[in-house]
């Protein structure tokens, strides 16, 4: 491993996007060669993550090494540099993995669109922004990351800039991500405040050092950490600021697939594992965790009376998320970047799905309005079910396996944690099993004139779907068997501090009850929904309070969008800009205006008048001149 | 004959020229008591240039006449043009740059 491999896996995304950015005119005649460079890109960048995670596995040291000197000033430096070390090569992995098959899987799915080289493009960008947010060394490039996959994120969702409800999600997900980001940068002030550097490792190593705590004490980390921990509450649409992610849905599915459940949303998740010391020494991760389960509970209870397969997605990656910010939180961090992993492959797995759902049925996402779809589309149909088991922890597939340490690990910190934790294991399978029960099975309520060319989707589709079930099936089992010992374990050890939370009680009982709890909410699912459709109305007041999402949006509506409205309209434009600001123009141009009409007099347009003023000028100054020097 | 006589004399044709420009309405009346100042100026310059013995005062005569030759030329040019759009040439007529 070296820093030119690095280099290259860096860059090749970069080039994608230049490509087709620069070129994009020109490839438009032939989508194929603009997917295939997007997809080559990436694919590179595949390969030497997996060369990468080869030489670590193989016992190579972590690598620390900078790059070149970016910004320098007296006191400080910031460098572009990179640490990659097992956490790194996971995130590699992750990220060029599933986005290197959801590249793939784009070239079908945009097949036709008008934006189809902007679309790579912008994907492009999107890997190679997250490849700088998880390779960087210092907090300041993981926040050039941060702020990339923000913008690419923005660009995607609005990326049907035509459609009204596009562009609002777009904008929304941007300003509720920049009060997340304004909370990072704090953190980040913060932090240089205290060390004078943004590097991890000096400033793990100062943390851990005990005059840090003697000079600053604790209070500055407790701040910083906090502050950054808001950063991923915006980045990863925790509570209370996960309102634009079930929006963000507007956007391309492979988009949501990669960016709004695989890859970006989960940065938060680890950027907290990155500063796995901080959290450790200012003892913040009781609030991290508290956040997330109650996000993961919050957001699965919404889930379940959702109509639109994607937004029943979103819900579920929100409360997802919430069970790595568990994971992380009670200092299980390897436990919730394996959540990470394993989620990553399941839900893009299921996006990807819903996707081919939509490509079949002309873009219809009312699951009421579908019904049957197994014997239509067999290949979506099980590898849906592939990931719906797998999120629904069922036993030996991937979210059995990391789910449940995230729990078991909750437990040792706080049993009410684990209590809710299990409580939303249920919901999940139950909402899952419902989406999949009115979608797949059942009697097809399907238009006829939709019904007609209802097909499974072209092999480019379907054969990223099969790839990505295998390991949204296998890959906990092949990591994770073994629980705390498990190979994931072992491979991440070094990035992380270690636990001082062990995992208390008997793995296997807390095996057991996930999984009676999951079989339990298909169970339930199954009695509910194998005949029946989810009625149009809500019945009772709480179906209809989960119904309309908490009406969290309308109360962030009424609590915070209306007052800035009527602040900026009443007060910064009627008052502010019209009365003080144009009050001050006008007032300064009616002034001029007032001693103007005053001189104009002297201008009477009279010859003779103007030689009365010049003479009588020339009498003054000769009088002057004669009688007073 | 003393220098105070052709100064007084050229001081009176310069008030004659500064009253007949502030007091007259025609345009070519205006002009020629401008000449006359002009002249008048050129009076006090040779007596005072014979009285010292020097050439200089003679020399700026030369160009004074020469100036003043120029500005005729320009002047009338103007006057016949004002008069062909106006057909008048009373400068009191002629005010439409009054602000």
């Amino acid at each position: 491993m070296s820093i030119e491999l690095i280099v290259v896996l860096l860059v090749a995304p970069l080039v994608g996007f230049l490509i087709n950015g620069l070129f994009g005119k020109w490839l438009k005649g032939s989508e194929k060669l603009s997917g295939s460079i997007g997809a080559l890109a990436v694919l590179v960048s595949l390969v030497c993550s997996i060369i990468v995670f080869a030489s670590l596995h193989g016992g190579a040291a972590p690598l620390d090494e900078t790059l070149y000197e970016w910004i320098t000033g007296e006191s400080f430096a910031f460098n572009i540099g990179f640490h990659v070390d097992a956490l790194t090569a996971v995130m590699l992995l992750v990220i060029t993995g599933v986005g290197f098959l959801i590249h793939v899987y784009s070239i079908g799915y945009m097949h036709g669109d008008e934006g189809y080289t902007r679309y790579f493009a912008y994907l492009n960008l999107f890997v190679f922004a997250m490849l700088i947010l998880v390779l960087g060394n210092n907090y300041l490039m993981m926040f050039v990351g941060w702020e990339g996959v923000g913008l690419c994120s923005y660009l995607l969702i609005g990326f049907w800039y035509d459609k009204q409800s596009a562009t609002d999600a777009g904008k929304k997900a941007f300003i509720v991500n920049r009060i997340g980001d304004f909370g990072f940068l704090l953190g980040m002030f913060t932090l240089f405040a205290a060390f004078g550097t943004l590097d991890f490792g000096t400033i793990f190593d100062a943390a851990e050092a005990d005059n840090f705590q003697k000079v600053f004490g604790t209070s500055t980390l407790v701040i910083a950490t906090l502050l950054l921990f808001v950063g991923a509450i915006g980045k990863s649409a925790q509570i209370p600021l996960y309102v634009w992610l079930p929006d963000a849905m507007e956007g391309p599915t492979p988009v949501s697939a990669l960016i709004h459940a695989a890859t970006m949303v989960t940065a938060g998740v680890y950027m907290i594992a990155r500063s796995a010391v901080l959290y450790e020494i200012a003892h913040t991760g009781q609030v991290v965790a508290w956040i997330g389960v109650l996000t993961a509970f919050f957001a699965a209870t919404i889930a379940l009376t959702q109509n639109d397969i994607k937004r029943i997605l979103a819900y579920s990656t929100v409360s997802q998320l919430g069970y790595m910010f568990v994971g992380v939180g009670v200092g299980a961090y390897a436990s919730g970047i394996f959540h990470l992993v394993t989620h990553a492959f399941f839900k893009g797995l299921m996006f990807l799905t819903a996707g081919s759902v939509m490509h079949a049925m002309a873009n219809e996402l009312d699951m009421r309005k579908m019904g049957g779809l197994k014997s239509k589309m067999p290949i979506t149909h099980w590898t849906f079910l592939v990931g719906a088991l797998a999120i629904a922890g069922f036993p030996f597939l991937s979210g059995f396996w990391s789910k449940d340490e995230i729990l078991h690990s909750a437990w040792g910190s706080s049993p009410i944690i684990y209590g809710i934790g299990l409580v939303t294991a249920f919901l999940t399978a139950f909402y899952m099993f419902r989406l999949i029960f009115v979608t797949f099975y059942g009697e097809s309520r399907v238009d006829s004139d939709v019904a007609s060319h209802l097909h499974e989707s072209p092999s480019v589709m379907w054969i990223p779907l099969a790839i990505l079930a295998i390991p949204s099936a296998l890959i906990g089992l092949l990591l994770g068997w073994g629980g705390h010992d498990s190979w994931f374990h072992h491979f991440t050890k070094g990035a992380f501090p270690d636990a001082h939370h062990e995992a208390s009680g008997n793995v296997l009982v807390f095996m057991v009850i996930s999984s009676v709890v999951g079989l339990a909410g298909i169970a339930f699912a199954w009695t509910r929904y194998s005949k029946r459709v989810p009625s149009d109305e809500p019945t009772g007041a709480f179906h209809r309070l989960l119904a309309n999402k908490y009406y969290v949006d309308e109360v962030y509506n009424a609590l915070i969008v209306q007052p800035v409205k009527n602040g900026s309209h009443f007060l910064l434009w009627k008052l502010v800009d019209n009365g003080v600001i144009d009050g001050i123009v006008n007032g300064v141009a009616a002034l001029i205006r007032f001693i103007g009409g005053l001189l104009r007099r002297l201008q009477t347009g009279l010859v003779q008048a103007y030689i009365i003023s010049m003479v009588l000028g020339i009498v003054l100054f000769l009088a002057y001149y004669l009688f007073f020097t | 004959m003393a220098l105070e006589y052709y100064l007084v004399l050229s001081a009176l044709l310069f008030t004659t020229g500064v009253i007949g420009v502030l007091i007259r309405r025609n345009a070519i009346i205006i002009f020629m008591c401008i000449e006359l100042m002009l002249n008048a100026a050129n009076l006090a310059f040779v007596a005072i240039s014979r009285s010292l013995g020097e050439a200089t005062g003679q020399v700026f005569v030369f160009f004074v006449m020469t100036v003043a030759a120029a500005e005729v030329a320009i002047g009338l040019a103007i006057i016949v043009s004002v008069f062909k759009h106006r057909q008048t040439i009373n400068v009191d007529e002629v005010n439409s740059l009054s602000g």
